[in-house]
């Protein structure tokens, strides 16, 4: 067997004969006791990092100080035991680099799903069925924070076309975001046009808007790129700060109708089931389109383009043609998740389009796994309900949620599911070969 | 006229300001390709450290002059330890991995650094002594200048050139520029790439907390949200000027500073950060990798 | 997998250690259980908090849980409402309108009938159709949008502090009274400043001799505000009027008078605060500022900063006084009204007087406090003073 695996085999039989114990204890270093030297290192560091914020309080106007000793006894036996933990985790990752392209088990359990179409279905089955009753199973507030993951996903989604697919750093989505969510909310305050009339221009809107941001920054590359872009999500922002004539600044828009049900009068609970079931649908639309684009001509070309740019142009492929599309198709479903999110909240301001909504949805995208769906949902999932599951921690729940961001890449920073590329195997069969998916 | 020069010198003093936590910024992007967005919390850091120590000095009843010294060399200290220790927590492990997986890291990592000052100080504005010295000198150009910001100025000015000097001539400048130019090389001939990136990020830290104090002595006040906006018009300043340069930098942030001041003073205060961004945009439209940025021949 | 599960246990250990951080709040709680002397499962109301608890606007909103936990403490070690003890139970919404929303479906969700918040009135203004709807009382300490009340269309809404054009009015006849005619009017570009900015150059704009030379926006946070100081002096204005918070305000106000520029400074509310004077320091000398009247003599509002200092150790922050009040005001219209039934909770609030932190107050049939005046005070030797 090749050399590297022998020697990661080898180390695994020796950790199994050793005992999990053993290795916890000294993994990477040469014996326990210079572990434990480590620890008491990193103890004694992170004790002298925290001191003078976490230990000493200052009151300047009456010049008191108050000293907290108790945080730095917290800090250094919290440091020792975790650095522990923190070694232990670092060098089973290393251990399993090779692993890394394999798939976790739960993947393969998916993979194996989607290839034999009675499970497929079954299983399809199974998350109709889930999503269907959810809203009658669980109360307003899962449903009401359900609906907000839902458009994150959405927007996931629509920044995996750009990032993911066709690796441009877009650090600016929210604009589009913002701009269909205004564009609903000021035709429904001045001419009272209604949410399904809206929803497909809101995404003709953010397809346009795509197409005009996309164009100065065709010769821009990689964190340019992510500047400008950044400077875009920004410059948008300001302007319906600003503008307080036309976009009533940053008092904002209020009363902006929800959708209507052949003009039924709705409780606000109602509504929100309505608007759940209305978010069901669009997502699944969502992932139809993404998927198809994924698997068109479009997509390949995105796929190309992300690799290697000059490769690409040089197998003919328009650079102009394809960065403009990704941009424009990514936009289209900012712009219609906008709407929705205007239609649930029914009160928009320029406070809910700042450059954190992007880092955010950035961060779902990466977290989740570039360029694929499944991994974007995942990430929506974490990143959106985990801080709402994370309001019993109250104050630590902001803290926590970094902490997490943190520790999810360092550990696995391929995201959580990695896009599945798809395998072709050839199999010998009477005559000539055959290609099989 | 006068109301020209006092736009002249405001615009000076914002971009000295820039300039300091623009430089971390870049040498960080140079030598590692990473948008370290942490950086602005270490600046945070910094000028909490200053206040801290500023204020157990006053308290135990230290001469002046000394406590804008020592308060300056702890929250230099404090903020490479920051910088540092970030580094090793957050980036290093994700050294191999593709490029977005530190860049989701580093936001992680600003938001923890937050509302961990927030958590163990207090989430309110707290008060920053004024800790440089008053010059008489300056009292005739009071109105124009005064002296906290002629000290920015100089303080940024002499960083400036003494980080210049010491990567143009000494040892660990010419690994930094070796490593910033072909890591995989760079081991090969022998520098201690590890050490170098830590080095790195010690500098730039440092330089960072060095703003951090001086210009929370300037405004007065700070808070834990502070390095979020100065942290993204640094990296707007730094990339302007051509991200990975450090000439690029100073003159980015002074480009960036006096559009801001100008701007306000001649059009309408709302709309700065506007044209500080359309700027932005106008200048990579016609040079794509900023002002003094080298365009990076792309090898097939 | 195994991976994912441990840095789950891992989060959990750390959130746990994070969590011993945290024990001096938590002694405190259990020692606020122990005084009631209640005998185990007593019947429990629950007082919901909203507002901006984390994020760029948390210290704008973290006083307000402060003052809804003192009050809650102080009112168990009394024998509860109604023989009932008082929880406080706190939502974070970033003061932004979809977390708000969130946070107010999770008040329907967990039952809460009484709600203290939300902060900003952009926040208050998504969330509040949800609390109508499932008829929960809701008051504010600080969202100060005038449509809100006046609107009408929100009966279930009430607030401790005076809406912005209430105060608008009130700076610029005390303006025109110092002989300014020239002003510069100034405000942070947020929803309670640049609203309290308008209305003041609509009312100036009104008056006859008085006119607007200067109406600009300033970004929050921002690092030098010193462009936007020379403006101010060459616009020629004898006066500015700031529409906005204290950090802003007291930037502004330093920069003007490093540069000499001696000209009057008028604010808001939201700079009416004793931080403003601690963080701008001898600057802050001289300077204007609109506030509920004053109330530095009412014992309920002396007890309630000793009892924050002896809690929290530090002094309270902003709209700390209004939401003390909100939250006396609330249990004690359940107290009187006998019962968390909605009507007879907003009934007891529009015909009864309670004794809170800002003086005697009743709410009017919009919803705004009666019994709470507003008056301009100027800081003076450090403090500030009652201008009669």
């Amino acid at each position: 067997m090749p050399y590297k695996e022998y020697i990661v085999s080898n180390a695994i039989n020796e950790t199994g004969q050793q005992g999990m114990g053993r290795f916890f204890l000294s993994a990477g270093c040469d014996s326990i006791a210079q572990a434990v030297r480590k620890s008491a290192l990193a103890a004694v560091w992170f004790a002298f990092l925290t001191f003078p914020i976490l230990v000493i309080r200052v009151n300047t106007i009456e010049n008191t100080i108050v000293w907290r000793w108790e945080n730095m006894a917290y800090i250094a036996v919290a440091i020792f035991l975790g650095s522990f933990v923190w070694r232990w985790l670092l060098a089973r990752k290393e251990l399993k680099l090779d692993k890394d392209h394999e798939e976790t088990p739960s993947a393969r359990l998916l993979t194996t799903i989607q290839s034999h179409p009675v499970l497929k279905f079954a299983a399809l089955g199974v998350v109709a069925l889930l999503a269907g009753l959810y809203p009658q199973v669980f109360d307003l507030y899962q449903t009401n924070i359900m609906i907000s993951c839902l458009v994150y996903i959405v927007l996931g989604l629509g920044l995996n076309i750009v990032v993911g697919l066709a690796g441009l750093l877009d650090l600016g989505y929210v604009a589009f975001y913002a701009v269909g969510a205004y564009a609903y909310a000021l035709c429904n305050m001045h001419w009272d046009i209604g949410f399904w009339f809206m929803l497909p221009i809101g995404a003709a809107l953010g397809t346009i808007l795509g197409v005009i941001l996309g164009f100065p920054v065709l010769r821009l590359r990689g964190d340019y790129l992510a500047i400008v872009t950044l400077g875009f999500g920004e410059i948008i922002r300001l302007v319906l700060e600003n503008w307080g004539d036309v976009t009533m600044g940053p008092s904002g828009i209020s009363n902006i109708s929800r959708p209507g049900f052949f003009g039924m009068k709705m409780t606000i609970s109602d509504s929100t089931i309505y608007m759940y079931y209305i978010m069901i649908g669009l997502l699944i639309l969502t992932i139809f389109s993404v998927n198809r684009l994924q698997n068109s001509r479009i997509g390949r070309a995105w796929l190309a383009l992300r690799e290697d740019e000059i490769a690409c142009q040089a197998m003919g492929i328009d650079k102009v043609k394809t960065k403009l599309l990704a941009f424009a198709l990514g936009a289209t479903w900012a712009g219609m998740a906008g709407v929705v999110f205007a239609a649930k909240t029914t009160f928009i301001n320029p406070a809910s389009f700042t450059f954190w909504e992007s880092a955010m949805i950035l961060s779902i995208v990466v977290i989740g796994g570039m360029g694929s769906i499944r991994g974007v949902i995942a990430g929506a999932i974490i990143l959106i309900l985990v801080p709402e599951y994370l309001r019993e921690f109250a104050e630590f729940r902001m803290l926590l949620f970094g902490a997490i961001m943190v520790l999810v890449m360092v550990f696995r920073p391929q995201g959580l599911i990695s896009a599945k590329r798809k395998v072709y195997t050839y199999t010998a069969t009477n005559g000539a070969g055959a290609a099989h998916e | 006229m006068e109301y020209f020069l006092e736009l002249l010198f405001g615009g000076l003093t914002r971009g000295s300001t820039y300039a300091l936590i623009a430089l971390g910024y870049t040498m960080v992007y140079g030598i590692i390709e990473l948008i370290n967005f942490a950086h602005g919390e270490i600046y945070m850091i910094g000028a909490f450290t200053g206040l801290i120590v500023a204020g157990v000095l006053t308290a135990l009843g230290f001469p002046a002059a000394s406590i804008l010294a020592i308060a300056l060399v702890c929250a230099v200290l404090w903020a490479a330890a920051y910088g540092y220790t970030v580094e090793k927590v957050a980036y290093k492990p994700l050294r191999g991995a593709q490029r977005l997986s530190p860049l989701i890291s580093a936001i992680g990592m600003s938001i923890f650094l937050q509302n961990y000052v927030m958590l163990s100080q207090t989430s309110d504005f707290l008060p920053f002594p004024a800790l440089t010295p008053q010059f008489d000198f300056m009292k005739p150009f009071g109105s124009i200048m005064n002296s906290s910001e002629l000290v920015i100025v100089v303080a940024t000015v002499t960083v400036c050139i003494g980080l210049t000097l010491f990567i143009k001539f000494t040892k660990l400048g010419k690994a930094m520029r070796a490593t910033a130019q072909n890591r995989k090389m760079a081991m090969l001939v022998g520098v201690n790439v590890d050490m170098v990136i830590s080095a790195t990020f010690i500098i730039g830290s440092s330089l960072a907390a060095v703003g951090g104090v001086l210009i929370a002595s300037h405004v007065g006040q700070i808070n834990y949200f502070i390095g979020f906006i100065a942290g993204i018009k640094a990296f707007t300043a730094a990339v302007l000027g051509g991200i990975g340069s450090i000439p690029g930098a100073m003159l980015g942030a002074l480009v960036l500073g006096l559009t801001e001041a100008f701007a306000t003073g001649y059009v309408s205060s709302d709309y700065e950060d506007v044209f500080a961004f359309c700027l932005l945009v106008l200048i990579l439209i016609f040079r794509p990798a900023g002002i003094m940025g080298k365009e990076k021949t792309q090898k097939v | 997998m195994r991976t994912k599960l441990h840095l789950i246990v891992l989060c959990l250990v750390m959130a746990a250690m994070l969590a011993a951080c945290s024990a001096e709040e938590k002694k405190a709680d259990e020692k606020a259980d122990v005084q009631t002397g209640e005998v185990a499962p007593a019947a429990k109301l629950v007082l919901g908090v909203a507002g901006a608890h984390s994020g760029d606007l948390a210290s704008y909103g973290l006083p307000s849980v402060n003052a809804a936990k003192l009050v809650a403490a102080k009112v168990n070690a009394a024998g509860g409402v109604n023989g009932m003890t008082v929880e406080v139970v706190a939502q974070d919404d970033q003061c932004k309108p979809e977390l708000a929303t969130n946070a107010a479906t999770k008040m329907v969700s967990d039952g809460v009938k009484i709600v203290l918040g939300h902060i900003c009135s952009g926040a208050t203004k998504a969330a509040l159709p949800i609390y109508l709807e499932s008829k929960i009382v809701l008051m504010s300490p600080s969202a100060t949008n005038p449509p809100l009340t006046q609107s009408g269309e929100y009966p279930n809404f009430f607030r401790t502090i005076a809406p912005d054009d209430a105060q608008a009015a009130l700076e610029v006849a005390f303006a025109k009274g110092l002989g300014l005619t020239k002003l510069a009017v100034i405000h942070d570009k947020g929803d309670y400043g640049k609203g309290f900015a308008t209305f003041c150059k609509e009312f100036i704009e009104a008056e006859e001799g008085m006119e607007v030379v200067l109406f600009e926006g300033v970004t929050p946070g921002a690092v030098d505000y010193s462009a936007v100081v020379q403006k101010i002096k060459s616009s020629g204005a004898q006066g500015v009027i700031f529409g906005g918070y204290h950090p802003e305000a007291s930037k502004i106000v330093s920069g003007m008078r490093k540069k000499e520029i001696t000209i009057p400074f008028l604010s808001d509310d939201g700079v009416k605060d004793d931080t403003f004077i601690k963080v701008a320091g001898e600057y802050a000398e001289g300077v204007y500022a609109t506030g509920p009247m004053d109330f530095s003599t009412n014992p309920v509002y002396q007890e309630a900063v000793a009892a924050h200092k002896a809690e929290f150790g530090t002094d309270p922050g902003p709209f700390f006084p209004e939401a003390y009040s909100a939250a006396l005001a609330l249990l004690k219209a359940v107290e009187n009204a006998g019962s968390t039934d909605y009507d007879k909770v907003t009934e007891a609030l529009r015909t009864q007087y309670v004794d809170t932190a800002v003086g005697s107050v009743k709410f009017d049939a919009k919803g705004d406090a009666e019994g709470v005046g507003f008056a301009v005070y100027q800081v003076q030797s450090g403090k500030y003073v009652e201008i009669k």
